[in-house]
């Protein structure tokens, strides 16, 4: 037993029983809380160390031989994620402690945060197909109930979408889980990459890589299957979407790139076109939403979606830079954009609205807030030396390199279209003069929300920051962990051990 | 057996997108069991439907004898059917809130923000 692999999923279960036996006092709650989050950042940390050098982590589960037992694998890409993830948490802790009304806090909402961490680690760090399923369930059955809490009107109606529209997604998984065991008689994804290498390429193999595309693309709010996340995304309290925002759908985008890199790799010449397409039409139709909407939230939700274009882009080349270019794209990204939604809360807060209309004059009411925003928006939209910018040039280069001029032509666009919708949010909430007949503006930020609502917010900006001017480093990781991803077999190896390893 | 499954799974499936493609709410979430009842069909199906013998593995042997069904299929349904109950059950509840808010169960209508 490994338990760096373990620790990941026990601190959240931990911390969620303890939040659930505190829960009478507010106060203890939010202390186990934050200690809860800063002990998962602490394992994530460790397990990123070991992992750093190359090695693969692997603990079977009770001791079960794979591909028999359920594996749970680290590599650097899945402990890079972990470590994000515990990140986000962390901040999202602190931003709720006033981002959230005491109702919500009363009705579960801290074990609901660590049990969504848990399954968002577990789906991470999982080598099992099933079990990859049972950890989505976790993570969406907390997720849930987090989009509904408190129960507005608007709310409820954001959360019927956003159930439906993945249970749908389970459904689908389940199924190709169901006829993948039916075809090789196992799931551990391992073993599966061995025995679908004895399979001809077509036939039910390429029916199960279709149902999971189908599956993960709508957790990832792909195109053309995106369409619940503009409607549910901007309804929950702003920490709560920060998360959603920050982990859910880079979780279906991980579960693509794993499962296509390890398990369905014979048919690239099929899906890498196919992904492509996907991409450049996700790009475009995100960014595109983003332009009609006056709500910054919404703005924010569409941009989420014209994002995960660009980490299928890489995906959907497939070369090592390309994939480099996703897990860069795909890390930087989890902090802009759970950093944005977190400004955001902390807009309404100062301006007292998310509508553009409504705000105004924030640059003067909060300088910091305004440089709080401009650090990740700039990011967003790409340019240097911000963190979004090498993500995006990665890509660019990528597509250049394997003759994809279409492909980059559009993300240049998209990414241009990005910074008009930032440019937006900052001439409409920052400069304008505030609109009159809005009442009087609410009371200047006391210093406990200062520290609340913009010191996540900072610290995330400051991360943006350090990761462009230290662009080798995450660059170097990103590289190696593609590479890691491009060989399968060093994969199938520390799994399974000698036995499928060189077949 | 294998035949009448795979008709009845079908059927399944036909049905539960037909409901989800309602308007009504109500036919919707009973869309989705009656999908996640099709893939648990599809999943048990897939372990082999014998009753030829438990799958024990026999002294010496390395494997059960080929006409036992796999029972690990069955465990993973077990699995998923209590996942989708409590997903279910949460479906009905959030259905129930959510009508009578916004007093109607037409998904259409439930477009506009209150």
């Amino acid at each position: 037993m490994n338990t760096l692999l373990v620790l990941p999923l026990l601190v959240p279960l931990a911390t969620a029983a303890a939040t659930i036996l505190l829960a009478r006092s507010p106060r203890a709650v939010r202390t186990a809380s934050f200690a809860g989050a800063a002990a998962s950042l602490g394992a994530a940390v460790a397990l990123l160390g070991a992992t750093r050098d190359g090695t693969i982590l692997v603990t079977q589960a009770g001791a079960w031989e794979a591909p028999f037992g359920i594996s749970l694998v680290a590599d650097r890409f899945a402990a890079a994620m972990v470590l994000v993830a515990a990140l986000l948490l962390a901040a999202v802790v602190v931003s709720s402690i006033r981002g959230l009304d005491g109702a919500r806090e009363r009705a579960g909402y801290h074990p609901l945060l660590h049990v969504l961490s848990m399954g968002v680690s577990g789906a991470f760090l999982t080598g099992d197909l099933f079990n990859l399923y049972v950890w989505f369930e976790v993570m969406l059955m907390s997720s849930f109930v987090l989009v509904s809490l408190g129960g507005e009107r608007a709310q409820l109606q954001g959360a019927l979408k956003y159930v439906v529209l993945n249970l749908v997604s389970s459904a689908l998984f389940l199924a190709g889980a169901g006829l993948l065991y039916g075809s090789i008689g196992t799931l551990n994804m391992a073993g599966a990459a061995v025995a679908l290498r004895e399979l001809p390429a077509q036939g039910l193999p390429s029916v199960v890589a279709s149902l999971f595309l189908l599956a993960f693309g709508i957790k990832a709010a792909a195109f053309p299957l995106f369409f619940w996340l503009p409607a549910s995304y901007h309804t929950p309290p702003m920490p709560v979407a920060a998360l959603f925002a920050g982990l859910l759908t880079k979780v279906g985008v991980y579960a693509l790139v794993r499962v296509l890199t390890l398990v369905f790799v014979r048919d690239t010449a099929f899906t890498g076109p196919l992904l492509l397409a996907v991409a450049a039409l996700t790009m475009v139709t995100g960014v595109l939403g983003a332009m009609a909407q006056g709500d910054v939230r919404k703005i924010l939700s569409f941009h989420i979606v014209s994002q995960i274009g660009y980490m299928l882009m890489g995906l959907g080349l497939g070369t090592r830079l390309a994939l480099a270019g996703t897990v860069f794209y795909v890390l930087h990204h989890i902090v802009v954009k759970a950093n944005l939604f977190l400004v955001a809360g902390a807009m309404r807060r100062a301006g007292g609205s998310f509508s553009l209309e409504k705000l105004g004059s924030l640059l003067a009411r909060s300088p910091l807030l305004a440089a709080a925003f401009l650090v990740p928006a700039v990011s967003l939209a790409g340019l240097p030396p911000l963190s979004g910018f090498w993500a995006k040039y990665l890509l660019v280069r990528a597509g250049l390199e394997a003759g994809n001029g279409t492909i980059v032509a559009v993300s240049l666009a998209v990414s241009l279209l990005t910074l008009f919708s930032m440019t937006k949010i900052w001439n409409e909430a920052f400069w304008k003069p505030a609109p009159a007949g809005a009442g009087a503006a609410p009371a200047p930020l006391s210093a406990a929300e200062r520290a609340s609502l913009l010191g996540p917010v900072l610290v995330l900006g400051a991360i943006t920051v350090a990761i462009g001017l230290g662009a080798g480093v995450l660059y170097r990781f990103a590289d190696a962990a593609a590479a890691q991803l491009l060989d399968p077999e060093l994969y199938v190896r520390a799994v399974l051990g000698a036995r499928g390893g060189g077949t | 057996m294998t035949l009448l499954l795979a008709l009845a799974i079908g059927v399944l499936y036909a049905a539960g997108t037909y409901l989800l493609l309602r308007r009504s709410a109500i036919r919707v979430v009973f869309g989705l069991a009656l999908l996640g009842y099709a893939s648990n069909l599809l999943v048990f199906t897939a372990g082999r439907l014998s009753r030829e013998g438990p799958p024990i593995v026999p002294e010496g042997a390395v494997a059960a004898a080929a006409t036992s069904a796999d029972p690990l299929p069955q465990a993973l349904v077990l699995t998923a059917i209590v996942i989708g109950f409590g997903v279910q059950a949460f479906a009905l509840v959030l259905l129930k809130r959510t009508c009578q808010e916004a007093g109607t169960d037409d998904v259409d209508a439930m477009r506009e923000e209150g």
